[in-house]
């Protein structure tokens, strides 16, 4: 398939760098300034390391990479809130070309998704958004094949916070001293707002709402607690009565809520370092647990890719 | 067997503020089978009377419990309400912040004031002394489908004081 990819971070730079491994032809690049087209597909490599050497994908515009042929837009530039622009023009755009679109980006489908959904009502064109949630986990796939069987899910969705608490809890440091430490091995970006606030697990855990419940679910419809500022002891009590503190997304009942949640300190949810965990309540299959990474490039490309394998195929 | 069911009572009793009190009125449930599952003794708190309230939970088959009942009465200590509550959800959650300084006793006295929940531990850390933020762990009892209920109770509590309150997942421990 023809790959127009959107966004050249950590994961755009990997699904360049991969799609041939799964028999996609990149076809055009953009960063948030430059972009590179080439019909008969780019060569990976030398994309890359323009981008490595002068920070630039090519001597086009994004908006050429936008007009190109593709068959589906990979739209991976960084998540915003409220209007989730420019990403979600970009979404309109494809879908009005009747092209595919595959979202890393959690915006469009964490605020905007009943208009992401019209649109695609009226496009011949899918939308697939299985990297937005969970990173290489598969969790929305996994939620599609069980037909409606899942009730609730809940779990770990962010490394970054996970990898605080589990440090804290490991080492008896403070908050402070685990963040800084995060920052310096790169698991903890340097505002780290959306992280430990809570606020990037609960879009995952409001797609994951908009999913389950085929409803329009948005930030706004979520009880959101961080775990920024809880102190060291509040995890010694914990951990004296054999329990952890982990920062916990549920869906459940209708409701969408992310805070700090007690767990028992050898249970399934209480994953160390920055592995994330899903855990699926189903009808007839009872409690499914799903772990694994939940961000990183080559990882979060992997579930991209393996959306690009979903698409419809053309005649 | 059914009539030598085990359940869990709570008795609420009243005691002079005397030493050997809590003992006085301790030894009837002893020495009648009951099966002491906690004390919850507010010291500090005091009934109109001027006597301290002791909430206590057992456990004792219904013949046991009656003869408990009588006992205490037997030995002068004043039985303010004793019922078959069952008390059997457990729940652990720990609260964050200015605990001391927001009287944590009052804290925990509105916790049980709103019925059905009984304070069975308190494990307080303030790293930081009285002034400082500091962490306390509680284990609640609740009557059987009352977690819910305790769960907001705490929530609201947590709230009009400023604490942090880090919830138990109700679900999906296993």
């Amino acid at each position: 398939m023809k790959l127009a990819i959107l966004g050249s971070g950590a994961v755009g730079t990997s699904v360049i760098e991969l799609a041939g491994d799964y028999g996609h032809d990149v076809v055009a690049v953009a960063d948030s300034s430059t972009g590179a087209v080439d019909e008969t597909g780019l060569d990976a490599e030398a994309v890359l390391s323009r981008k490595r050497e002068r920070g630039t994908v090519g001597d086009g515009t994004p908006a050429d990479v936008l007009a190109a042929d593709y068959e589906a837009l990979i739209e991976a530039t960084p998540t915003t809130l409220g209007d989730a622009e420019p990403g979600f023009s970009h979404v309109e755009r494809a879908l009005e070309r009747d092209r595919h679109v595959v979202l890393a980006n959690k915006g469009p489908v964490a605020e905007r998704y009943d208009d992401v959904r019209a649109l695609e009502a009226d496009s011949a064109g899918t939308v697939l958004f299985e990297a937005a949630v969970g990173g290489a986990i598969p969790v929305l796939s996994s939620i599609g094949d069980l037909n409606g069987q899942v009730t609730a899910a809940r779990g770990v969705l962010n490394g970054t916070a996970n990898f605080i608490l589990s440090r804290m809890a490991a080492e008896g440091l403070g908050y402070e001293h685990v963040l800084a430490e995060a920052q310096d091995l790169g698991v903890a970006e340097a505002d780290p707002t959306f992280d430990v606030e809570g606020i990037d697990a609960a879009l995952k855990c409001v797609i994951l709402a908009n999913v389950l419940y085929e409803d329009t679910y948005a930030l706004e419809d979520a009880e959101i607690e961080g775990i920024d500022d809880l102190p060291g002891s509040a995890l010694e009590l914990a951990a004296e009565d054999g329990r952890t503190i982990r920062l916990i997304g549920e869906v459940a009942d209708g409701d969408v809520r992310v805070g700090p949640r007690l767990v028992p300190e050898n249970g399934t949810l209480a994953v160390s370092g920055t592995l994330n965990i899903v855990q699926l309540e189903t009808k007839n299959a009872g409690r499914l647990n799903i772990s694994g990474r939940g961000a990183g490039g080559p990882e979060t490309a992997s579930a991209v890719l393996a959306d690009v394998g979903r698409l419809p195929s053309p005649e | 067997m059914s009539g030598a069911t085990t359940r869990s009572y709570t008795v609420r009793l009243e005691l002079v503020d005397e030493p050997g009190e809590l003992l006085r009125a301790l030894e009837p449930i002893a020495d009648n089978g009951g099966n002491l599952l906690s004390i919850f003794h507010e010291r500090g708190n005091l009934t109109p009377r001027g006597h301290i309230p002791v909430e206590v939970d057992l456990e004792a088959t219904e013949a046991q419990f009656e003869v408990i009942v009588d006992a205490l009465r037997d030995a002068g200590v004043n039985v303010i309400q004793a019922g078959a509550e069952r008390y059997s959800e457990e729940l652990t959650v720990v609260l964050v912040g200015h605990l001391v300084e927001t009287d944590l006793s009052d804290t925990l006295r509105r916790f049980t004031d709103c019925g059905g929940v009984s304070v069975a531990d308190v494990s307080l850390s303030a790293p930081a002394g009285t002034e400082g933020p500091s962490s306390a762990r509680l284990r609640l009892v609740a009557t059987e489908g009352q977690s819910d209920d305790a769960l907001a109770t705490v929530r609201t509590v947590a709230d009009e004081k400023d604490l942090r309150v880090v919830e138990p997942l109700m679900e999906g421990s296993a």
